[in-house]
């Protein structure tokens, strides 16, 4: 580690850090930094200069672990289990999820909410149900905050989350390679790693990615304490996160939470290079769409309808 | 939104990314080898009906149907839930132009009726539904209606299916409207509720 202080072969976070500076707003630098700042004041030496992710031995990442545990003892004040959960091999996810059955009760954004330790005052949630006009696929015309009974007539809806897109905008654009895309196809992000300098955000066509304002506030005894190092732990202030099909279950051979909590049963989820599997059968029997396909994003997530 | 060819998709998946240092893959299971179980969840409601009573830990008391029709057994099935004077008030009926028949057996209550007149016990009510609701039911074989619980690699462990009337009712299957749940709060979405009209637009909290 001595030629390069920061990080072996991998992309320089300082530089990154000064090219942003230039070409956003001093406020949005301000912000953008924020997460640096903070870890000069209060981590040690070691973890500013520490090793991307996929560079980690297991040692330096079982360190990192334990560490991120007693923080968030000390922060939140619950014992929470941090593990790092690899991708399996003959393994590719896949999600489909069906339009004639979904009735927009947002359950499955309510699931995610808990599951992956969201903020609790903003509601937020990597999934956003879309109520539709009838005949439209446009998602920039749908309305998410609809409040009244549903199904409403003339309306259908359609949850939108990170659709783990095999040619990811979002992964192109990090500058500091803080994002990428895994073996199973799964996006995640290292928000460890994350400058929060949001272009991911911006670059993703299916407002998928969320930007941490504040440091999520969530009572202690409602802490998911089952957590996942590129997954649900809880993330600090001023990184970007985003849904990674609750790979800390998925990775284990769980459903993720989203598809546990519809209660119409309209999810479909499992491994695409499995013949047998309820996904593949949907690819191959249903009319499968994808959103905004013209843009080349290769998304694994699917839409289908009965007919 | 277009049509998506499957093949496409599952031929044209990503190959290996970068390894990592000294953290080798997980390795799976050999091929087939489903050791985990699915199992068809049994709705109560199917063999006993809700009192309206606790019990000394404040769970529902449940009367099973036979408690009552081991001894009571109508000697022919009533045409309409109107007819239900003594028990089982305030039943709505509205399943297409169905009759009681064409389910029930007339003198056994814990037993239904397929359309070629086999009896079936309650618990194997899918397959009554199933002999009129074909592609649901087939969708429902491959995972594609009803949803599940547990597992979706059977290699790691259990699964648990819904049964069909654990969602729709038997006298009438259509989903009832209800409210939706965890309206979001974020930055973007109160700007465009006109709560903090500086901030409208777009780009949520850009202006802050
Ligand atoms: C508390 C006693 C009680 C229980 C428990 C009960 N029933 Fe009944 N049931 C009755 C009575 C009394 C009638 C006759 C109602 C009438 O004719 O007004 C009846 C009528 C019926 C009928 C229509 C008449 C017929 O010939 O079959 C059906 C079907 C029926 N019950 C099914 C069930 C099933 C299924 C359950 C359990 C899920 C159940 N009942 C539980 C008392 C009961
Ligand atoms: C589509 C099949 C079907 C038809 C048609 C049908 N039932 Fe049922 N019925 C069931 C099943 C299945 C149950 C089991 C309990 C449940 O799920 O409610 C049941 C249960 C009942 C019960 C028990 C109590 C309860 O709360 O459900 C009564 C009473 C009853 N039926 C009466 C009727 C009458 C009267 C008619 C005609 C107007 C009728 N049923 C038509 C399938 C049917
Ligand atoms: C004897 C044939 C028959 C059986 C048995 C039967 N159904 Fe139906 N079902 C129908 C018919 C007919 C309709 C009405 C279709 C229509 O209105 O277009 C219907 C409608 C439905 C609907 C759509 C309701 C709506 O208004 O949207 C559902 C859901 C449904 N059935 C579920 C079930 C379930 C669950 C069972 C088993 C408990 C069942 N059915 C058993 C014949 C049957
Ligand atoms: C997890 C809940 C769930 C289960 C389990 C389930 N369904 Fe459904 N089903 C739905 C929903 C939601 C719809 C959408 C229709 C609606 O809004 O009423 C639906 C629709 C239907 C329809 C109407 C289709 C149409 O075009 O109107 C039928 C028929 C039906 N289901 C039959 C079945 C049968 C048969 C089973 C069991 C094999 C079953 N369902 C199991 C949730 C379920």
């Amino acid at each position: 580690m001595s030629d390069s202080p920061v990080i072996r072969n991998g992309p320089n976070r300082r530089v990154a850090l000064k090219v942003i500076g230039a070409t956003l707003g001093a406020g949005a630098f301000a912000y953008a930094s924020r997460p640096l700042v903070q870890w000069a004041a209060d981590q040690s030496i070691d973890e500013v200069l520490r090793h991307h992710y996929k560079e980690l031995t297991r040692d330096e990442l079982t360190q990192i672990l334990r560490k991120l545990e007693a923080e968030t003892k000390e922060v939140h004040g619950v014992d929470v289990h941090i593990e790092d959960y690899p991708a399996q091999e003959g393994v590719q996810f896949g999600y489909a999820l069906n339009l004639s059955v979904c009735i927009g009760c947002r359950k499955c954004a309510e699931a995610c909410h808990k599951e992956n330790n969201h903020d609790r005052r903003t509601n937020n949630s990597y999934i956003r149900v879309l109520e539709m006009d009838q005949g439209s696929f446009d998602m920039e015309r749908g309305n998410v905050d609809y409040d009244h009974a549903v199904p409403a007539p003339g309306k259908y809806y359609m949850p939108v989350q990170c659709h783990q897109c095999d040619d990811a905008p979002c992964v192109k654009v990090c500058p500091v390679e803080a994002t990428w895309k895994e073996k199973d196809g799964i996006v995640v992000v290292d928000y460890s790693w994350c400058i929060g300098c949001r272009y991911c955000e911006a670059a993703c066509p299916y407002h998928a990615r969320r930007f941490n304002w504040t440091r999520p506030e969530i009572p202690p005894d409602e802490i998911n304490p089952d957590q996942g190092y590129l997954s649900n732990r809880i993330r600090p202030q001023g990184v970007v996160e985003k849904c990674t099909f609750c790979l800390h279950r998925t990775r284990q051979g769980r459903l993720p939470a989203c598809l546990e909590a519809c209660p119409t049963g309209a999810r479909v989820f499992g491994n695409l290079l499995d013949p047998d599997s309820e996904i593949r059968w949907v690819l191959e029997n249903k009319r499968v769409y994808v959103l905004k396909e013209e843009l080349g994003t290769r998304p694994r997530f699917f839409y289908f309808f009965d007919v | 939104m277009l049509r998506v060819h499957w093949y496409l998709v599952v031929t044209g998946l990503l190959a290996a990314a970068g390894c990592r240092a000294d953290r080798p893959e997980r390795l799976r299971p050999a091929p087939g080898a489903k050791t985990g179980t699915v199992t068809i969840h049994i709705p109560d409601r199917l063999t006993s009906v809700p009192t309206g009573e606790v019990d000394a830990l404040g769970k529902p008391l449940r009367a099973s149907c036979v408690s009552c029709h081991s001894l009571r057994r109508p000697d022919a099935l009533p045409a309409s839930m109107a007819e239900l004077d003594e028990f089982h008030g305030g039943l709505t009926f509205q399943h297409g132009e169905l009759s009681c028949g064409s389910c029930h057996v007339v003198g056994d209550q814990s037993e239904l009726r397929r359309a070629d007149g086999t009896a079936i016990a309650m618990r194997d009510a899918m397959s009554l539904c199933a002999q009129c609701h074909g592609p649901q039911f087939r969708d429902y074989s491959h995972g594609a209606h009803g949803g599940m619980n547990g597992h979706w690699d059977l290699s790691a462990g259990d699964r648990v299916r819904n049964h069909c009337v654990d969602c729709h009712d038997p006298h009438m299957p259509a989903f009832q409207p209800s409210l939706p749940v965890l309206r979001p709060q974020d930055r973007g979405v109160r700007a465009n509720r006109g709560e903090h009209p500086a901030r409208a637009g777009h780009a949520e909290g850009a202006a802050r």
